[in-house]
């Protein structure tokens, strides 16, 4: 076995963990408040700048800075829900998106403006991990390890808690669940709340592999939609999935050529598999 | 209200006529410039304005501008033939994911995300051949000064008639869709996809036949803008980035009124403008930022553009349809 893919290939499950925890943010708002939140990579963008501010210029702990990254987006999801989403909640699909899609202008000419076109780092070396040939950065393994944590923890509180239990009911009948004694607009808020938190978490743990800048989320922002419908619209199991399948496209198709053409592969891949399965891979 | 309509056209067709005599170059570089992407706007709304909400057209637009302008660079072949063909290479591409789409009744987000993978797969195909297309860089357009031939014009008033041109051609195919009896057809398509089927309008034919408008409007705008600008970079005209600020600009303007997206164009671009000039370039992403909260507010709280909310109080009715409605 060649080392070199074998490593492309490890490389592709360790990216997978991040885009999975993206895609499970996403496709959560997705299932429960019916809404594509277009700008949802610019959210992990202004987490990423939380942290570099936080940590590279004013000294604060790398996990304190994390955990308010956190705590800021999650706010900031319940902002953006209360602002932009809640009054076009019963426009049309498109309008919604579209909405979004302004956000995600504003964002990214809002940090632009903030913080210059700069790429910034937060200067945070971890180490290379080698076993046997096979070389591994230890942010990505680290980010890795995080995404499935947090994957499991979304994943026990869906199913143990009350909250839980309501968010996942609403996915599956918007119109009864009122009937149920459920209070939707909580309900939508704290998922909003949850999906932002999910993008602070993914903030922490690009930003310990990437350098930050205003359009950034551009690199991230249409495979993670792509990931998602792939394994179908707010089906979070499925964008798992997804993540994983279309992450490995991009290692070893970024091993045989070059990253742009992965991501070309990747993108074809995802339009001829929308002809075949149209409502995604894991449609019961 | 027919002769209203016609002394308001040939105050148009005036204006637009003395306009270059008097004004400075500058401002005719922004007229120009309205005017292009008047065309690719509205060829946006063509299809956009029945529900067919596509983030794709960076891919048509990209097309439509590399293609002529890496032929004329590499093999010297005139923009004549380069133009024509990157409208046929846009048109198949339309129909190479409008087909299945439309066969397999992709619609609504569905229809956006896939259209929008094609814009980023345009997007990043461009950048990927970087040993013809320059990257991220960019490509210059060859330069032989004065130059049907080569469709080159350092005289900004020959940019000046192609645009309007363009821009007529772009609203005469607008009023052609809204005139035929397609328009109808569609209308129904776009309220009920199954109900249309029923009563025997063939939803896949009526559907290719805008997209395949849509696409060329597009390109055809694209191969324009690059003859005008002489400079391509991918990220100007494909991927996301652009395709939202199509998508936008039509909605601002009024997507089921023929002259919506050119007030669109005229409004994003004087703005921009305007914006630019007050901040200086001090403040980069000042007149964005201004732009992303116009937008989300003209979405929340002007939803049928600005040209329809005139119409709207003008006719003391409704207008046609009052918001994009997608087949969930």
């Amino acid at each position: 076995m060649d080392f070199y893919i074998l490593e492309a290939i490890i490389n592709g499950i360790l990216l997978g963990g991040v885009l999975a925890l993206l895609a499970l943010g996403l496709n959560l708002i997705f299932g429960v408040i019916d809404v594509v939140w277009i700008a949802y990579a610019d959210i992990v963008m202004c987490g990423m700048y939380v942290i570099y501010f936080l940590y590279a210029q004013f000294g604060v702990p790398l996990p304190l800075a994390g955990l308010i990254a956190i705590f800021a987006m999650a706010a900031m999801g319940v902002l953006v829900h209360l602002i932009i989403i809640a009054p076009v909640l019963n426009s049309a699909p498109i309008n919604q998106l579209l909405a979004t899609g302004g956000l995600l202008f504003f964002l990214q000419s809002f940090a632009t403006l903030l913080f210059g076109t700069d790429f910034r780092n937060i200067g945070v070396r971890l180490p290379i991990l080698e076993f046997h040939d096979i070389y591994i950065s230890f942010s990505r393994l680290l980010a890795f390890g995080i995404g499935l944590v947090g994957a499991v923890v979304l994943y026990i509180f869906l199913k143990r808690t009350y909250i839980g239990t309501a968010i996942r009911a609403i996915a599956q009948d918007r119109d009864i669940i009122g009937l149920m004694g459920v209070d939707q607009r909580k309900i939508y808020l704290v998922t909003s709340a949850i999906g932002g938190a999910l993008a602070g978490l993914a903030a922490c743990l690009l930003a310990l592999q990437y350098d930050v800048h205003p359009f950034i989320g551009n690199q991230f922002g249409p495979v993670i939609f792509m990931i998602c419908v792939l394994g179908g619209l707010g089906n979070m199991i499925g964008g798992f999935v997804a993540s994983f399948i279309i992450s490995m496209i991009i290692a070893i198709g970024g091993y045989y050529s070059n990253t742009e053409l992965a991501y070309v592969f990747a993108f074809a891949f995802f339009i001829v598999l929308m002809f075949v399965r149209p409502r995604g891979l894991f449609t019961r | 209200m027919m002769t209203q309509r016609n002394i308001l056209l040939v105050v148009l067709a005036v204006l637009l006529a003395v306009l270059p005599l008097v004004t400075p170059a500058y401002f005719m570089h922004l007229v120009i410039q309205i005017l292009i992407f008047s065309c690719i706007y509205t060829g946006w709304a063509v299809m956009g304005r029945f529900g067919f909400v596509s983030f794709g057209h960076g891919a048509f637009m990209g097309v439509g501008a590399y293609v002529p302008v890496l032929l004329w660079n590499y093999y010297g072949v005139t923009p004549w033939l380069g133009i024509p063909l990157a409208i046929v290479l846009s048109c198949a591409m339309a129909v190479v994911i409008g087909y299945p789409c439309f066969r397999l009744k992709v619609v609504g987000h569905y229809f956006a995300l896939v259209t929008l993978a094609l814009s980023q797969v345009v997007l990043l195909s461009l950048t990927a051949a970087r040993d013809y297309t320059g990257g991220s860089l960019g490509v210059t357009v060859k330069t032989v000064g004065h130059s049907w031939y080569a469709l080159q014009f350092p005289e900004k008033s020959y940019f000046y008639g192609i645009a309007i041109v363009l821009w007529l051609i772009g609203l005469y195919a607008w009023h052609w869709v809204d005139r035929g009896i397609s328009r109808e057809a569609l209308e129904a398509i776009s309220e009920d996809e199954d109900a249309a089927a029923a009563v025997g309008i063939n939803v896949l034919r009526e559907k290719l036949r805008v997209t395949i408008i849509s696409a060329a409007l597009t390109a055809l705008g694209g191969a324009i803008y690059a003859q005008y600008f002489m400079y391509l970079n991918p990220d100007t005209v494909s991927g996301i980035g652009i395709s939202l600020q199509i998508v936008f600009a039509v909605i601002a303007g009024g997507l089921y009124s023929l002259m919506g997206p050119t007030v669109g164009s005229l409004l994003t671009l004087s703005l921009t403008e305007g914006l630019r000039v007050f901040f200086g370039t001090h403040f980069i992403g000042a007149a964005n930022t201004i732009y992303g909260i116009l937008l989300v507010l003209c979405i929340i709280f002007l939803p049928q553009g600005i040209v329809g909310k005139l119409q709207g109080i003008r006719l003391r009715r409704r207008p046609p349809a009052q918001s994009v409605t997608a087949p969930h």
